[in-house]
């Protein structure tokens, strides 16, 4: 019993890792427009500022 | 019971990872970004007085000089350059962030879409058959 839930689970884990692999040959159209939207809030500024921190590099930066 | 409950959260997992999300925490993009950003303060005025536009490559470009004032001028146009290799190397740092140097197009397209329809009212863009509209 125990054994076969252990095989199974190997199984299951090489399928899923297996599967991981042939997904990320596609280009991941959906994940790049919500990265896309994510990056463009940021610099457009479109969105409330989670972190206050996004003003703090402005003034590093040598203009 | 448990093994078939194991089964369904590795195939979960998976699931995340095909819908998941791409890797943007890198260094690099951080740094172009933030450029981007800052900049971005010097070039919204002249989105908004058509000088400038958002093309259909997922670059910025200066579609009429002579609406920014000749004193600003060179400014602007350097900022467009500047904007537009930014642009380059944060399409193509993402691409290498998630192992895939090949996507770099595809995200630049990607990106191309999403800056327009992001843009604001009455910002010009380029449309799908190469001509500037004004959204």
């Amino acid at each position: 019993m125990k054994r076969s839930h252990v095989s199974t689970l190997a199984m299951a884990a090489a399928l899923s890792l297996s599967a991981c692999v042939t997904i990320n040959i596609y280009f991941p159209a959906a994940a790049a427009e919500k990265a896309a939207d994510k990056i463009i809030d940021e610099v457009w500024q479109l969105q409330k500022k989670a972190d206050p921190a996004a003003t703090a590099p402005a003034s590093k930066e040598t203009k | 019971m448990r093994s078939a409950f194991a089964l369904l959260l590795l195939a979960f997992s998976a699931l995340a990872m095909a819908q998941g999300n791409l890797e943007i925490n890198t260094p690099a993009i951080s740094q172009v970004k933030s450029a981007m950003a800052s900049r971005h303060a010097q070039l919204a005025p002249h989105y908004a007085s058509g000088a400038l536009g958002l093309a259909g490559d997922a670059t910025v470009q200066v579609r009429d000089a002579n609406a920014i004032p000749l004193a600003q001028r060179g400014a602007v146009q350097s900022a467009v350059a500047a904007e537009n290799a930014d642009r380059a190397t944060l399409y193509r740092e993402i691409a290498k962030a998630n192992g895939n140097p090949a996507w770099e197009a595809d995200i630049r397209a990607t990106f191309a879409q999403r800056w327009i329809d992001k843009a604001q009212p009455g910002w010009w863009v380029q449309n799908a058959q190469g001509a500037w509209v004004k959204k």
